[in-house]
């Protein structure tokens, strides 16, 4: 899939990018839900442990704004699926109460930054590599929301982190970054190639993405 | 014709459909779906389309409900296709589409909710949209709360607790509170039970005499609305050469012009029973696998503070035998538990009460409880084939998928040939299995669970949905591996592939009305 | 999770307040909780928020059956702050890089309650406001695009169906051999199988309904509401509810020297 081919199809949300966009970032939530159950075994030590090493799983919550993106390709997708999964994760009954709606929001909006930078922004200095949702792009999308929330945990007054010393702070936002990176972002881009391949993206912008070059 | 159906006064004006060497090709696909369509269709005609799949049926809905055409530019559309004189994505809200997965025909959460969203979308006043919501449940069969009557439902009533039928008769509420001239039905029944299919189909014939609107429905199973309807199209996969519309006319006269066509496309025409082979054997009959007083549900116990609660059970009191070579037949109306408890004799769900045990030619030392044997000891014993098949695939292609249970087992691959050719996969190999057509997939994850050479095999409605073709192959099939000593336990609600099958039957009927969704209106 | 969804039987007082002065009373007592971390403004709204769960219909059973999850993690949390945070007054434990003091253990306690504070009224939020009134109130009243609250709101009326189909997909991966048991890297692979097709189906449902709501004339710029979403006085009454556990928060920890400010 070439820009022009991804301009035709234009910028505007169908109603089907609303809808599938929203699912994704529900389904997401279904998913955490469900890891959530297990993913216990995993904090718990951590938490005990090293507490800033819980970053490493954050990345997890990230999902649904990259893959969301990679799959529906319109402006905004990061931010909107990131804000739904927030949303379901409210309903839910979630320890972080109302404020999950800001950390959401800020997450997506990393994630969003980036892909406004590098992907349909109209800027005159995006490089050659960047103008295709690539594996870069996913894996600095994923780093973005990962930093955001590592910001947000760590500097908001509502952040569980806040009370840290300033060097557990630095490396829990490293550990968001490289976490969102990894499991928001190549996890993502895998899916999606995969997602191509089984025929359901075939009213996507993504339809191809089994078959984009990977780096450019 | 028109006057015929036409019903008193209903601000309903019936639809005239004119297409003229009309064709769509989907963008990423280099055939068309549909092309040189040629089809009047006049205001207040009831046409049931018929066709191969790929003859571009519901593509052809989709465009008369204006729902194709923004998915880029690279589709692609040649002729015209117009409702009376003018696009149909030009006027949203002159037809309304059912589709065939009740779930997704269900936009709302609340019953009134649901029946208003099109008439909001239209922006229908507030105070009519109310009036024309209690209309349209009523005309349906599901009277809300105030209108008199046992078994209503009231307007907050949550859409999820509806049936298969309840959903889709919902769906048709839905479409008549926007008034539509034109009423677009693709597969509407082809997901429900027996008793859901009747209710859907007279729902729909009472909202027609009432409003006189021009019906288009595509279904495989012909015998459901060969009386409902007024002329048959038969369309065929369009060439350069050949017209897209095969025959066209009254419905006694195109079932017997095209018998033998739509026979080969895998159409249920009414009267025809697809030939299968015979069972030769009755089976050795030893025991496998016994179920005694057996007590099933979906959910796990609940954990309340330290406590462990067990869910209340869907069904109980289950006891059966499934024995070498024997087909077992589970039965009954939806609501019963006929799949959990299939699920539950797989191995795939704890009892919650009673208990399953499984003889030691099945077992084979692995122990007596299904349950608690390990993946690859299971899939070698009992194979489970789920209703949907999709939800069994596990690699991203179909020799990858048939290999899977060899591999983890070590022994088998030399069957997957053998499999692969004689439900016909051969040219397959290397496609997605997700992207393969409705009955491939089918005979896919048949061939995937039998590669493991399993002595029990397990099938949920296996023939849902299904042509007559696939079902036909299917049944053969079964009757073949019963014979070679396979035993064969299958919900089903299809009386006739049972017939094929043989064995015994176990019927049940919903318990405690807990698992069973309330049932309420004219049905 | 269904549970959570449907309000159908909940006939409290705070169901038929309007669900964006409830989002506001409960935004206005997080965002002022989250100034400080001291246990005396985070108790007192506690004990305020506890005296009205009954208002929102939840039984004490029901509240525990919520609310236990989030202690919990609470508890983490205190925990994390209490060996993280820079320490103050006499060190009561110091084990590698685990160090615990005074003053950061009392960081810790402070904060185990501020997130228990701030957390207990978004429960209460979410257990009596109904989706479907949400999704009025963020449309016609917060004016937000309609196309994208209620193309949400259709989304997750299909939650439960997600959750039920992910069970499902569970039994037929093990039906075709692939565990869910084993070491953390097999339970880990299987989990990843499963939300692929689980991904799979919810793209597949989202394409059906995005299609059955335009077919309903959905994606237009006008269009009317069966249901007009409206302010009462009851919204009043809940702001100043809002209000006052906030105020009161803040006046005890004020009064009584705990107050500390997050960003000293």
């Amino acid at each position: 899939m070439t820009t022009a081919a991804i301009k035709k199809t234009g910028n505007t949300w169908r109603v089907v990018d609303i809808v599938v966009a929203a699912l994704i970032a529900i389904a997401g939530g279904v998913i955490f839900w469900a890891w959530s159950q297990g993913a216990g075994i995993v904090s718990a030590p951590m938490n005990a442990v090293y507490p800033p090493m819980t970053g490493l799983i954050a990345g997890g919550w990230m999902i649904p704004a990259v893959l969301g993106m990679l799959i529906v390709r319109k402006p905004g997708a990061a931010l909107f699926c990131e804000t739904v999964a927030a949303t379901g994760e409210l309903i839910m009954g979630s320890q972080y109460g109302a404020t999950v709606l800001i950390s959401g929001i800020l997450q997506g909006l990393g994630a969003e930054l980036v892909f406004l930078l590098l992907v349909y922004g109209n800027f005159r200095f995006r490089s050659f590599l960047f103008q295709k949702y690539n594996l870069a792009a996913a894996l600095l999308a994923g780093a973005g929301a990962g930093l955001f929330c590592g910001l947000n945990d760590s500097f908001l007054p509502w952040g569980w982190n806040i009370a840290y010393e300033a060097g557990d702070k630095l490396a829990y936002i490293l550990f968001c970054t490289v976490s969102g990176a990894i499991i928001a972002g190549a996890l993502s881009w895998i899916a999606t190639r995969g997602l191509a391949k089984t025929g359901v993206l075939s009213s996507f912008a993504s339809r191809k993405a089994a078959s984009e070059p990977v780096f450019n | 014709m028109a006057a015929a159906h036409a019903g008193a006064a209903v601000a309903v004006r019936p639809a005239a459909v004119s297409a003229r060497g009309w064709g769509w090709r989907h963008s990423g696909r280099s055939a068309p779906a549909i092309r040189g369509l040629d089809l009047e269709i006049c205001p207040g005609e009831r046409v049931l389309l018929l066709g191969a799949s790929g003859a571009g049926k519901s593509t052809l809905l989709h465009a008369l409900a204006g729902v194709l055409g923004d998915e880029g530019d690279d589709a692609d559309e040649s002729g015209s296709l117009l409702i009376d004189g003018v696009a149909p994505r030009e006027q949203r809200g002159r037809s309304g589409l059912m589709q065939q997965d009740p779930e997704t025909q269900v936009v709302l959460s609340r019953l009134g909710d649901d029946v208003a969203f099109g008439a909001e979308n239209l922006a229908v006043p507030r105070e009519e949209i109310w009036s024309r919501v209690h209309e349209a449940l009523d005309d349906v069969g599901l009277r809300p709360a105030g209108g008199g009557g046992a078994g209503q439902l009231a307007l907050d009533h949550p859409t999820s607790a509806l049936s298969g039928g309840q959903k889709q008769r919902l769906a048709l509420a839905g479409i008549l509170a926007m008034r539509p001239g034109l009423i677009l039905l693709d597969e509407p029944t082809a997901n429900l039970d027996p008793a859901g299919v009747l209710e859907v189909r007279d729902a729909v014939g009472r909202c027609l005499d009432k409003t006189g609107a021009t019906l288009v429905v595509v279904e495989h199973r012909v015998s459901v609305w060969k009386d409902l309807v007024d002329r048959i199209v038969v369309l065929q996969p369009g060439s350069a050469a050949a017209p897209a519309v095969l025959l066209d006319g009254p419905p006694d006269q195109v079932l017997a012009d095209a018998r033998s066509v739509l026979i080969a496309a895998g159409v249920w025409v009414p009267g025809y029973v697809p030939a299968t082979r015979a069972r030769s054997t009755a089976g050795s009959g030893a025991l496998l696998l016994a179920a005694e007083e057996l007590a099933v549900s979906r959910e796990r116990p609940r954990r309340r503070g330290f406590k462990s609660v067990p869910p209340l059970p869907v069904q109980e009191g289950i006891s059966a035998q499934v024995r070498e070579g024997q087909a077992l037949t589970v039965a009954g109306p939806n609501g019963a538990g006929k799949s959990t408890f299939a699920l539950t004799l797989a191995g795939l769900l704890a009892p919650v009460g009673g208990k399953i045990s499984a003889t030691v030619e099945l077992s084979r030392g692995a122990g007596i409880d299904p349950f608690r044997w390990k993946a690859d000891q299971l899939i070698s014993r009992i194979g489970t084939v789920f209703q949907e098949p999709e939800h069994q695939f596990v690699t991203g292609r179909v020799l990858d998928e048939l290999m899977f249970g060899p591999r983890h087992l070590g022994h088998g691959e030399e069957r997957v040939d053998e499999l692969l050719q004689r439900l016909r996969l051969t040219h397959l190999v290397d496609a997605n299995p997700f992207t393969l057509s409705g009955g491939e997939k089918r005979r896919l994850s048949v061939a995937t669970v039998l590669a493991a050479h399993p002595n029990v095999l397990v099938l949920d409605e296996p023939t849902f949905g299904q042509d007559a073709n696939t079902w036909a192959e299917l049944a053969s099939f079964l009757s073949e591996l019963l014979d070679a000593g396979t035993a064969v336990v299958s919900v089903t609600h299809d009386q006739e592939f049972s017939a094929v099958l043989g064995g015994t039957e176990l019927r049940l009927d919903p318990a405690f009305g807990s698992g069973a969704p309330l049932e309420a209106g004219a049905a | 999770m269904r549970v959570a969804l449907n309000l159908r039987g909940n006939h409290a007082l705070l169901t038929r307040a309007n669900p964006l002065a409830k989002f506001a009373a409960v935004f206005l007592i997080t965002l002022v909780l989250a100034l400080s971390i001291d246990w005396v403004s985070a108790t007192t709204a506690l004990v305020m928020e506890l005296a009205i769960f009954p208002l929102a219909g939840l039984t004490l059973p029901l509240l525990w059956q919520r609310a236990w999850p989030l202690i919990l993690a609470a508890a983490l949390g205190g925990w994390s702050t209490a060996i993280v945070a820079a320490d103050s007054g006499a060190v009561m434990l110091d084990v590698g890089i685990w160090s615990i003091s005074e003053g950061s253990l009392q960081l810790g306690l402070g904060f185990m309650l501020r997130g228990m504070a701030i957390a207990l009224p978004a429960i209460l939020l979410m257990t009596c406001t109904d989706p479907t009134d949400l999704a009025d109130a963020l449309a016609q009243k917060a004016r937000l695009p309609h196309r994208f609250v209620l193309g949400t709101l259709a989304a997750m009326r299909l939650v439960g169906l997600m959750a039920e189909e992910w069970q499902t997909i569970g039994m037929a991966r093990r039906a075709r051999g692939v565990g869910s048991q084993g070491s953390p890297l097999q339970r880990l692979r299987a989990m990843l199988g499963q939300s692929f097709g689980l991904l799979v189906q919810a793209i597949r449902r989202a394409s059906r309904l995005a299609v059955t709501m335009e077919a309903r004339g959905f994606g237009g710029s006008q269009r009317t509401w069966a249901r007009e979403s409206t302010y009462s006085l009851l919204d009043i009454w809940v702001l100043l509810g809002g209000l006052l556990i906030a105020v009161a928060a803040v006046f005890a920890a004020v009064g009584l020297g705990t107050w500390s400010f997050v960003w000293r």
